[in-house]
């Protein structure tokens, strides 16, 4: 994989400011640059902007100063989203809610079925195709959202907090399939946490951010190819990263404070 | 020692847990049953033993024999009274359900006549029938809007609040996924207001029933034959109480009947998915 400065760039963000109703600062003067194959975790305490730069990213939001911009220009499917929730459609089958991307851009099933068994089968939920999104635990049911996110090979796959709500044993397996997913298709992600230790475990960039107002911090590089083992997380390097990236944070909270 | 010698012990508490289960079951159809018979024979004795004339209250049994020997004119009068129920609950349900749909699509149109929607369901029906048949010539059609007036409320609202209350989440994947606004209505606002719009109908239901009755009573019997209710009002008039009681238990089973049917439907479409449709092991 190329080193992270020689990465083709997909999307910038040049000095983005978002403020509501005028006074509240959630975001002060955000840049950053996403290459092509980065993992970036924005890492930080609650209120400090992260969401906010995912929404603002994903167009749900627009900025009040600063520029957005997509290498080459953008178009609708360029973008996976996971959500904190797996935000299921209840009444459709996993297949159909994998198929979601595809078909509101007017894809018949049948035409993309091939990708959409892809797609359930890098999660290894091949064979819950025709379930109903209540018969999965609460990990399946992300597993189907990631698979929905990815399933059209978007540039740039945005996750926010997907793995908070659950147990940590799910979590870390969650984890180390995210990583076998990102050594096989090579996505591009970013990735909001608030635990240090996932984001070094996972990414190669972390980008640390402070709140009141929202900002970037510090960004820290992960020096550690994919794909990645459950060895990393027991290794001295992983426990120097961690260290890191709780005294990046200790700062970035003690400035808020 | 092997696991399969002791594995299949059932202890007392499960044991108990069984029975709780079994006579629960059974109670749940048996008790109103016998609650039913109870009344019965106690209305069969009050009568016999305080001597009531039949035409003040007939027992029991000579509702049964006029249910019976009536079934003729009864049959006929519960079809006519079925029809414009059902017909009316059919406009209810295109009539609520479309305006719905209408008023989430414009918030323009909502503003404008949501509040008449309001103004038409709060109004009790008894008080409009009158001057409705004085405006609309065919006793059906004015049956039908009487009806329908009551009915389409509840449709109305419920599935107004089934489209406003799609996830958010789902909501923004929508729209950062680019879905047009037929998308959104047909995928996700639909769905998303299917359990509400069923809730909607099954109270539509038994308002539509009312107001069959309702719109019969204020209507007389001239011209299209008479239902049920207009059958309940004549015997009045003849002192033929059995015949009252008869008809008036056709239109409570009938009442019963809709909201089967309805609950059964409701049942059928969300039983793959939605919580209610759920049983939980305890």
């Amino acid at each position: 994989m190329q080193p992270i400065d020689q990465r083709p760039t997909v999307l910038r963000m040049s000095n983005v400011n978002k403020t509501f109703n005028g006074s509240v600062v959630a975001l002060n003067g955000m840049s950053m640059t996403v290459g092509q194959g980065d993992f970036i975790s924005l890492l930080g305490p609650s209120g400090c902007g992260k969401s906010t730069a995912l929404r603002l990213i994903s167009d749900l939001m627009v900025p009040t100063s600063g520029k957005i911009d997509w290498e080459g220009g953008h178009e609708v499917g360029d973008l996976g989203v996971v959500f904190q929730e797996p935000t299921l459609m209840p009444w459709a089958t996993v297949a159909q809610n994998v198929w979601l991307p595809y078909r509101l851009r007017g894809k018949s099933y049948a035409s993309v079925k091939d990708e959409i068994l892809e797609a359930l089968k890098l999660v290894g939920l091949e064979k819950f195709q025709n379930s109903y999104p209540r018969e999965l635990s609460g990990g399946m049911k992300m597993r189907v959202s990631i698979a929905r996110a990815m399933v059209t090979r978007p540039r740039l796959i945005l996750m926010d907090e997907p793995f908070a709500a659950l147990d940590e044993i799910t979590r870390f397996k969650l984890n180390n399939d995210l990583l076998e997913l990102k050594a096989k298709i090579n996505c591009t992600v970013i990735f909001v946490t608030h635990s240090v230790f996932e984001s070094v475990f996972l990414s190669d960039r972390i980008i640390v951010m402070a709140a009141r107002p929202g900002r970037v911090i510090q960004e820290l590089h992960v020096d550690e190819g994919y794909p990645r083992s459950e060895e990393f997380r027991t290794s001295a390097e992983y426990a120097a990263y961690c260290r890191q990236a709780t005294d990046a944070l200790h700062e970035a909270m003690g400035v808020a404070a | 020692m092997s696991i399969a010698e002791n594995a299949p012990v059932i202890d007392s508490d499960e044991v108990r847990r069984q029975r709780a289960k079994r006579m629960e079951k059974l109670g749940s159809w048996s008790l109103p049953v016998v609650v039913m018979l109870a009344a019965l024979l106690l209305w069969d004795r009050i009568v016999v033993w305080n001597e009531i004339p039949h035409y003040i209250l007939p027992g029991p049994g000579r509702v049964w024999d006029s249910l019976v020997n009536d079934w003729g004119i009864l049959w006929e009068a519960g079809l006519l009274t079925g029809k414009i129920t059902l017909m009316a609950l059919g406009l209810a349900i295109v009539g609520g359900a479309g305006l719905a749909i209408l008023f989430n699509q414009s918030r323009m149109v909502e503003m404008s006549f949501y509040p008449y929607a309001v103004i038409l369901q709060v109004t009790p029906v008894v008080s409009i029938a009158p001057l409705i048949f004085i405006y609309v010539d065919s006793k059906t059609a004015g049956m039908l809007l009487c009806a329908w007036i009551v009915a389409f409320f509840p449709v109305l609202s419920s599935t107004t609040l089934g489209l406003n209350s799609v996830d958010h989440n789902l909501r923004d994947l929508y729209r950062i996924y680019g879905a047009s606004r037929w998308q959104k209505l047909w995928m996700l606002q639909l769905p998303s207001a299917l359990p509400y719009f069923l809730g909607g109908l099954k109270i539509a239901g038994g308002l539509s029933l009312i107001g069959a009755v309702v719109a019969e009573l204020v209507a007389g019997t001239g011209g299209v034959g008479a239902g049920l209710a207009a059958r309940i009002q004549e015997a009045g008039y003849q002192l033929n109480i059995a015949r009252m009681f008869a008809a008036l238990t056709l239109v409570a089973a009938m009442g019963v009947l809709i909201f089967a049917a309805l609950s059964l439907v409701s049942h059928l479409l969300l039983r793959k998915w939605h919580e209610s449709a759920l049983s939980r092991e305890t």
